[in-house]
């Protein structure tokens, strides 16, 4: 099993691990940091709970090789908060119910942070919804994230 | 996925190099559908060379006459050019379209023309604008890029390294959408410029392909009224479980009239 | 309202961890020295397993060690067993054949477990999996329940005659017969209810761990009751004593019933974890979900609704054929009997009910409860035809509804089969419904539409459903092989603060916050002091765990007998400190007060003197403030209520929009509004999606074609509008302590036919009465098409 060292800075810690070059990202935060706040639920890059940001984009961590994040710049759900202080993003979701089984709620806010910064100017629930489209949730009919994330914009964007 | 080697290509020239002369050699853009091909071991390269540094092949150009984009240019950022969607909104409005927004971030035109999955968005706009395509060997015109479902007319180791559209007087972009993949179902790029008047179609066949009919009746008259009329042969289109080809035929006819509406303003 | 207090709507405690990446589910867990294990699963529907060779897996790099059926067979432990014996015809008990973790003879579905591959990586035992060579004789394969009824089918299991489990019946069909005789019309609907696959998006995962120096087994899984998992597991499968045997289950990413089952996987590694001696984990793909996770629904059926010339209903008469797929899972033959045909009185007075259901096994992945289960294909049933009708008789919509209503003051009402209602106000829930709807506007809305070349339809669904299962008893006596009481135990700690031991577990119901209210206001103490632990075997009393909408009806008031026997005890201590008769304390707001006086004293008061007994009752009272109680529930619960759908057809494509959905449900008393609200919301969706896009589809040869997320549908953000949903608390539940009657299925059942019922509102329109489930772009445009011509 040959392996090769993959560096890179999580949660603006700068990290490395040994791993195969068939390791995906989502495998390297999960197995080789222990970062488990970050899901798998699909093998068909659909469901968008593995969602991270590497170099302040939102990208889906199952579809993306460990090695090929050699020298980024990743944020994961657990690099949000600032000690007690819950990330706006995360305030939101908490505030307005926005998630219940806590399964896809990490790529939830790693997705729903995204849509916010693509609509700083201004932000509808149409946009949303459409914006969306790459996260699945089973728990809350999206409801309430729609809500979250709309409340979010406008602490964001204060 | 089976383990495979795995270089980051420094070059187009060190790309090419690296593919050549190995058992199998992949180049890797975004990889949004050469990953979870191989995650379901439907595919076993023996090496994997990422373009992802060839920071050369990446960004957009507007000229006068046409919109040039870099093969490793991410959807997203197609999608968000104020200069893409003022020289051609239709090309950026089917980049937005495309799988969705961590796929967009990740995905790029040169990995999707090169995939040329039957339903991919991009394929019917190169098509559709009368895009040229160049690779690190030469040009090839849009019209002969896409050859047959999953095919193209690029040779080993030869490397998309941009697309070059004409910039249309008029473009709409019309795409029904598969409700489970959001793949398209159907989707129609109407275009009238210095390319003439182009109708092509994604989704509905092997590959991407125009419909002279629409064609031929746009050109004497750029209204949706023009095609309403129009139906495609459903003999040759796909057929699944989410659309009969006889739907997919009736839904070229109507995303075309939409696409022209849309074109129109 | 006091922080914390039942019905406030207070954030959820178990947030944080969730939203900072801090929840533990099963694949988050890793033990040390573990291995993983990967399932061989089959590729055909129905087959012979001719010959299985390992030798080449066995020498991978990294595999610790590959088992098989045979392996599993000369072990002699047992399958996986069926929780519910249903009684047919003629006192015919259903059939039960074996169902082995792996299988050794022949498999039953595509994805049916052949091997197991242990290795140091997930990804080594995969890659050996590869090389375990296998030889089928492939057979015909039963794939439609049409298929396996036909004379000469090929069979599923050879001891099962014709494929047909079981040949049920509810009702007196001669009477059933005379009411039709008698009818002054009779709608008559055949229905296809589409099967379903339940996708939490947390897929299953399993993690089990032998300690050979005190021959015990510890098991971490993706479930719904981990009690269930260990008696089952335990006393049928693998002989394992109960005292030897722990089982977790943490955080879990959603259930929707799909994770109540004892599923093959968690035998196989707690029986390979022996054999290995060493951790073992397994994790489920999103494939091996579609393949392997009990998928919900699939009906055909035949309804004929009788009516009398004023439209009222005379007579139901039902014929139902229930999916079973290739084996028998957990509870699958109660949920096509006991939680379908005993609710087709619905909320009408229909006099005579008769519902036939046979059981069918097919060549596809078992069927069982899926968020609803049963209640949502007889409200379907009921309310289709009941807008039918409505079309038919000439009648409105709602004026027939209004027509057969079971009044309020009617309960509590024997239906024809078997239940009886407690509590419900029909009448406003739809009144309520109406109006939040602006039903009254709707024919300037369709106008409106109809001038934008689109088709407006409005829909209704009037729905009950019996949740809070189940009185032990009753269950038994219809073949529950458990009871289905819940347990609690309420631990007042020295200085005032609470842990509750829950037997009912949470996957998103936020029990950690409800429950820790409902403590909160009945002992008075600040909502914060107290904790709620579930989910692990050895922590909390033998309890069911969660599923039909059971947890605060059963669970909560389980809970609350704890908390009585609490506050009787803390009584006498209270009147011991105060030197008064126990009969004249009184106990309000965390305060036991000697009634009439001013003499008081805090339940922290008390609770410091139960453990620190120095001036204490000691010779008739023991130390220590800690209860437990079994709550055995009386009846079921009946929530009900009236969801309203409008819609919007694009007629060139096909095109369904959902313009606006509208819920008025009565869950009796409500404890926290905001979970209340999500788990309807969620629950919508669900329904939703059965209606517009989710379908499990097999093709000829029983290959799963929606077995991934590329095919299968699913619900996203755009499927939906934002919903307006109310709640109607004035008729609560009247016999268990809290008056709630359940949330967690609502959603589901109601909205499924009531969008349908709005699709065809717009279809008719057009000629079109009836639509199959789901209402895709292109069933409608096909619909539209048909027409036409």
């Amino acid at each position: 099993m040959a392996t090769t060292t993959v560096s890179m800075t999580v949660n603006g810690k700068k990290v490395s691990a040994d791993v195969e070059n068939r390791t995906l990202l989502v495998q390297y935060l999960r197995e080789s940091l222990g970062l488990t706040g970050t899901h798998v639920g699909c093998d068909t890059s659909q469901c968008g709970a593995c969602t991270v940001h590497v170099n302040g984009k939102p990208i889906k961590s199952c579809t993306m090789l460990a090695r090929a994040a050699d020298g980024a710049e990743v944020t994961t759900i657990e690099g949000l908060a600032v000690g007690d202080k819950l990330h706006p993003m995360q305030e939101a979701f908490r505030e307005n119910h926005a998630l219940q089984c806590g399964f896809c709620t990490p790529g939830m806010v790693m997705s729903a942070i995204g849509i916010v910064e693509r609509n700083k100017a201004s932000l509808d629930e149409k946009t949303v919804r459409h914006e969306l489209e790459g996260n699945f949730c089973r728990c809350t009919g999206y409801h309430n994230i729609v809500k979250a994330i709309l409340a979010a914009h406008k602490t964001m964007t204060a | 996925m089976y383990d495979f080697n795995y270089k980051r290509a420094k070059s187009v020239d060190d790309a090419v190099a690296s593919v050549s002369g190995v058992e199998e050699g992949k180049f890797v853009a975004g990889g949004m559908t050469l990953i979870p091909t191989l995650k379901q071991r439907l595919a076993k390269p023996s090496d994997l060379v990422d373009l992802g540094d060839l920071k050369d092949l990446v960004g957009i150009k507007v000229d006068g006459s046409s919109v040039t984009i870099g093969a490793m240019t991410p959807h997203a950022v197609v999608a968000a050019s104020p200069e893409v969607k003022k020289a051609i909104p239709a090309l950026a409005k089917l980049a937005g379209l495309i799988g969705d927004p961590m796929v967009r971030n990740r995905g790029t035109i040169g990995g999707s023309i090169s995939n040329n999955d039957p339903a991919a968005d991009y394929p019917s706009s190169v098509v559709g604008l009368g895009a040229t395509v160049h690779t690190n060997k030469r040009t090839i015109a849009g019209d002969d890029f896409f050859t047959g479902l999953f095919e193209t007319a690029l040779e080993e180791g030869e490397l998309v390294t941009k697309v070059v559209f004409p910039i249309p007087e008029k473009s709409g972009y019309m795409k029904f959408p598969n409700p489970a993949s959001r793949y398209a179902v159907v989707g129609v790029f109407v275009s009238k410029g210095p390319q003439g008047v182009r109708v092509a179609v994604t989704g509905a066949g092997s590959h991407v392909f125009r419909v002279p009919e629409m064609e031929k009746a746009l050109s004497s008259s750029f209204a949706p009224a023009a095609v309403e009329n129009i139906k495609v042969s459903d003999a040759d289109l796909n057929s699944d479980i989410h659309a009969s080809a006889e739907y997919r035929a009736h839904l070229v006819t109507v995303m075309a009239k939409r696409a022209v509406a849309e074109a129109n303003g | 309202m006091p922080d914390g207090s039942i019905g406030a709507p207070i954030k959820r405690r178990e947030d944080r961890r969730f939203l900072t990446g801090n929840g533990r589910y099963v694949d988050d867990i890793n033990r040390p020295n573990q291995t993983y294990a990967w399932i061989v699963r089959s590729s055909l529907a129905h087959a012979k397993i001719k010959r299985i060779d390992t030798s080449k897996a066995e020498k991978a790099p990294g595999v610790v060690r590959v088992l098989t059926g045979a392996d599993w067979a000369a072990d002699g432990v047992g399958g996986l067993p069926c929780g519910w014996q249903v009684i047919g015809k003629n006192q015919t008990p259903m059939h039960e054949p074996p169902h082995p973790a792996l299988v050794a003879d022949k498999v039953r579905h595509v994805g049916d477990n052949l091997a197991v591959v242990i290795a140091e990586t997930r990804t080594q035992a995969r890659d050996a999996a590869e090389l375990i060579d296998i030889q089928f004789e492939e057979l015909p394969a039963v794939v439609t329940m049409a298929d396996a009824t036909k004379k000469g089918a090929a069979l599923v299991h050879d001891s099962v005659p014709d494929n047909i489990c079981y040949d049920w019946e509810l009702g007196d069909p001669a009477a059933c017969d005379a009411q039709f005789k008698g009818a002054a019309h009779v709608t008559t609907l055949k229905l296809v209810n589409n099967r379903l696959v339940a996708n939490p998006i947390e897929p299953r995962s399993a993690i089990a761990e032998y300690d050979a120096s005190g021959d015990h087994y510890t098991l971490y899984t993706t479930s719904q009751n981990p009690h269930v998992i260990r008696l089952l597991m335990g006393a049928f499968v693998l002989s394992i004593p109960e005292h030897k045997l722990r089982v977790v289950a943490p955080d879990v990413g959603g259930g929707f019933g799909s994770k109540i089952y004892h599923y093959a996987e968690e035998a196989i590694v707690t029986w390979a974890s022996k054999k290995v001696g060493r951790p073992i984990k397994w994790t489920a793909d999103r494939s091996d979900s579609f393949m392997t996770d009990a998928q919900g629904r699939d009906h055909l059926t035949t309804a004929e609704l009788a009516l009398d010339k004023d439209g009222h209903f005379l007579a139901l008469r039902v014929k139902t054929d229930a999916n079973m797929g290739g084996y028998l899972s957990t509870f699958a033959p109660a949920i096509p009997t006991y939680l379908y045909a005993t609710l087709l009185a619905g909320l009408y007075k229909t006099p005579v009910i008769y519902c036939n259901v046979r059981a069918i096994f097919t060549n596809t992945v078992p069927v069982d409860a899926y968020r609803g289960a049963g209640r949502p294909e007889a409200c379907y049933l009921l309310e289709r035809l009941v807008e039918q009708a409505a079309r038919e008789t000439g009648i409105e919509k709602t004026e027939i509804r209004r027509r057969n209503f079971i009044a309020k003051a009617e309960m509590p009402y024997q239906t024809p089969v078997a239940l009886q209602y407690d509590s419900g106000d029909f009448i406003r829930n739809l009144e309520d419904g109406l109006k939040s709807a602006d039903y009254a506007g709707f024919a300037k809305r369709r106008t409106a539409s109809e001038k934008n070349g689109k088709l407006r339809g409005i829909g209704l669904a009037t729905y009950i459903e019996a949740c809070g299962i189940a009185p032990s008893a009753v269950a038994g006596a219809l073949g529950a092989r458990a009871g289905l009481y819940e347990a609690a135990e309420v631990r007042m700690h020295p200085t005032g603060s609470v842990t509750v031991f829950t037997g009912s577990h949470q996957h998103g119901q936020g029990h950690e916050t409800t429950f820790a209210q409902l403590v909160a206001d009945g002992l008075g103490v600040p909502v914060e002091n107290v904790e709620v632990v579930h989910g692990d075997t050895d922590r909390i009393p033998f309890g069911m765990g969660t599923y039909g909408s059971r947890s605060l009806a059963v669970g909560g008031s389980a809970i609350v007998k704890a908390m009585d026997k609490i506050i009787a005890k803390g009584k006498k201590i209270a009147a011991h400190l105060l030197e008064a008769a126990v009969d004249d304390i009184e106990f309000a707001n965390g305060t036991f007060k000697v009634s009439g006086t001013d003499k008081e004293i805090g339940i922290g008061q008390v609770a410091l003197t139960a453990y620190v007994p120095h001036n204490y009752p000691i010779e008739e009272l023991e130390p220590g403030l800690d209860e437990s109680a079994f709550y055995d529930p009386k009846n079921f619960t009946f929530p009900n209520g009236c969801h309203i759908a409008e819609v919007e057809i694009d007629c060139d494509t096909g095109e369904v929009t959902l313009c606006s959905f509208n819920a008025v449900d009565d869950f009796g008393k409500i404890i926290n509004p905001m979970i209340v609200e999500g788990q309807v919301h969620g629950g919508l969706v669900q329904g939703i999606g059965q209606a517009l896009m989710e379908d499990c589809v097999y093709g000829e040869d029983g290959q799963l074609i929606t077995g991934s997320f590329n095919d299968y549908s699913m619900p996203r953000a755009d499927t939906v509008p934002s919903f307006t949903v109310a709640a109607n608390e004035g008729a609560p539940c009247t016999h268990n302590p809290l008056g709630v009657k359940g949330c967690g299925e609502a959603g589901t059942i109601g909205a499924g036919a009531a969008v349908i019922n709005a699709v065809i509102d717009a279809l008719a329109t057009r000629g079109i009465t009836d639509i199959a489930m789901p209402a895709t772009s292109h069933r409608v445009w096909q619909a539209l098409q048909q027409s036409k011509a």
